[in-house]
């Protein structure tokens, strides 16, 4: 169980955590970092599949769906969107092609 | 389904070598020679913490589960490997709300539970330590605090989740226009004060005991789920960029709260870094755009009022793409200058192969980017990376500003505000301020430019009218094709 001030200081050092990563990063990642931020929070889709797992009765089991589907494609596509992105930051090819 | 006894301390630990490889590859996502490899370590978090989940104790709807899985996967997959490059921000923002709305929806499930428990519960107002105990140990026990914790993170995920759509659909170019009406911003407050106020009535019988009355908690998420709308719509499409990070900041905090509320360590670590690393993300977009977060929310950016701008003087002076094409072929330096123009027209690859022959001419040719060109930071940078312009042709606004007086001629593509020389000269324009290229200096400047219309601040640009500057009017990847033709003519 996490209660009162161990959560609090799992809050903190997690913020701090993720303002430090993001502090001395170029320019020219701040898109793909963005996506690949978005697909970290895809987490919640343990979450929702937790919900939807004890979920009893029509509502819940309802928006249980929801919240997984909706997750779901947070994942998916924040991994899909941000590996192509980061393709085209592979090393330089020794030729490139136009 | 019957599982033993060690099966949740496994899928604990899975959880916590899941967030390990989220921070991990998110550390070695920002650096370029790195990124690569950390969304993989990220993926591979990813996955295990989904697979662990299955062996979370007493699951059921399983069916559903995976029917749901498979389906919203299969979607994104195909959607994000299908969408062109140049729709990657609104790619983010539609993916971002849709975390949001789950981080929601997780807060509707876990809250609709708790209610539906009190209901069976005798009532025990006024609350006694005991009466909580005793419904501690019954299924769906919520404390205060992650009560609390479940309505906030509601809040914040349904304003995230329709935001951002609205986001999308802007840039998606559903909704071009900005929608304002008098009032609009106490109007907003009351939509906001409302969500919160139905809220702590739900809230607040729920601490006492008692199952508080459905209307409160579907009036609570309406709200939240109207205010995301109306925050959203009287922003301009050019502060998306900022936006949609804040949003992503927002799902982020969202997921964490919700995670605590599930006591899910693996969503409250990942949500938290992701919330922080959001907003200081937002913060560096808002500041590369000289402005603050509350004036991009609250300013209704560029709807006129104010004092009068400066009227600009000169003449817009047509060029054709032959005329421009030997300006540059006979230059000695060359700054290509791209913005959301080029984005639009796919000019990018067309832009690329012209500058190859200027340099296979001996031309010296580099890429000038400013921070917020695009609709995100780093726009330009993936869309050249994209065509295969090396990282050392591309630089900097910070690097490239005092280098403009030698350069022979400035080729500026789809770019509009952010070479606008009023940010520096005029006070009373609504972007005086914001750090510009300075094209302007450049000893020759050559517009690309679809139209006469402005730019996404829906102001009048200075450096069209200059002196040195000339217009190539049409479509980036036509004229930029036509630049092509106009060198290779030269050679015979």
């Amino acid at each position: 169980m996490i209660t009162g001030f161990l959560a609090l200081y799992i809050f903190m050092l997690a913020a701090f955590t993720g303002y430090e990563i993001i502090s001395r990063v170029p320019v020219i990642l701040h898109t793909p970092l963005m996506s690949g931020s978005n697909f970290v929070h895809g987490i919640v889709l343990v979450g929702a599949m937790v919900a939807l797992g004890h979920a009893e009765g029509g509502i819940e089991i309802t928006i249980g769906v929801i919240a997984v589907l909706l997750s779901a494609g947070n994942v998916a596509g924040g991994y899909v969107v941000t590996e192509r992105m980061l393709e085209m930051f592979k090393a330089s090819k020794p030729e490139k092609k136009g | 389904m019957t599982l033993p006894s060690w099966m949740s301390s496994f899928v604990e630990a899975i959880y916590f070598i899941a967030a390990v490889l989220f921070i991990w590859g998110l550390k070695r996502m920002s650096s370029p020679r790195t990124a690569r490899n950390g969304i993989v370590w990220a993926g591979v978090g990813m996955a295990a913490a989904i697979i662990a989940t299955f062996f979370v104790p007493g699951m059921h709807n399983l069916d559903w589960m995976i029917g749901a899985i498979v389906v919203g996967v299969g979607l994104s997959w195909w959607v994000g490997r299908r969408v062109p490059m140049t729709a990657m921000p609104q790619m983010v923002a539609l993916f971002n709300g849709m975390g949001g709305g789950a981080a929601a929806a997780i807060g509707a499930v876990e809250l609709v539970k708790f209610n539906a428990a009190l209901m069976l519960v005798p009532n025990t107002y006024p609350i006694q330590p005991e009466a909580w105990a005793q419904k501690a140990a019954s299924l769906p026990a919520l404390t205060p605090v992650e009560l609390v914790l479940a309505y906030v993170g509601a809040l914040i995920g349904a304003v995230s989740f329709t935001g951002s759509l609205i986001a999308f659909a802007k840039l998606q170019g559903w909704m071009d226009r900005r929608f304002v009406f008098p009032l609009q911003r106490w109007v907003n407050l009351a939509i906001f004060v409302a969500a919160v106020v139905c809220g702590i009535v739900a809230l607040l019988a729920g601490i006492d005991g008692h199952a508080f009355a459905w209307g409160w908690l579907v009036a609570f998420f309406a709200l939240a789920l109207l205010f995301g709308i109306a925050m959203t719509l009287p922003i301009g499409g050019a502060d998306m960029p900022v936006v949609i990070s804040m949003y992503n900041a927002f799902t982020g905090l969202a997921v964490a709260f919700e995670g605590f509320v599930l006591q899910n360590e693996a969503m409250i670590i990942a949500g938290m870094v992701v919330g922080a690393a959001g907003t200081l993300l937002t913060q560096l977009m808002a500041k590369a755009m000289n402005r603050s977060l509350g004036n991009v929310l609250f300013s209704n950016f560029g709807s006129g009022g104010g004092a009068a701008q400066q009227e600009i003087a000169g003449a817009l002076k047509p060029i054709d793409a032959n005329d421009a094409a030997v300006m540059m072929a006979y230059a000695e330096r060359v700054a290509i200058v791209p913005g959301y123009g080029m984005a639009v027209a796919q000019a990018q690859h067309k832009i690329w192969e012209f500058a190859k022959l200027l340099i296979a001419r001996g031309v010296k040719v580099k890429f000038a980017i400013h921070p917020v060109a695009g609709r995100m930071p780093g726009h330009m940078n993936v869309l050249l990376a994209e065509a295969g312009v090396p990282y050392d042709l591309i630089e900097d606004m910070d690097d490239i500003n005092p280098e403009f007086p030698n350069i022979d001629v400035a080729l500026v593509i789809g770019a509009n505000d952010v070479v606008n020389p009023v940010a520096r000269t005029d006070k009373n324009s609504p972007i005086y301020g914001m750090p510009i290229l300075d094209v302007a200096k450049a000893k020759n400047v050559i517009v690309i430019k679809r139209g006469r219309g402005k730019g996404f601040a829906g102001i009048e640009n200075a450096l069209f009218y200059a002196d040195n500057t000339r217009m190539l009017y049409g479509d980036g990847q036509a004229a930029a094709g036509e630049l092509v033709a106009g060198l290779k003519s030269l050679d015979g």
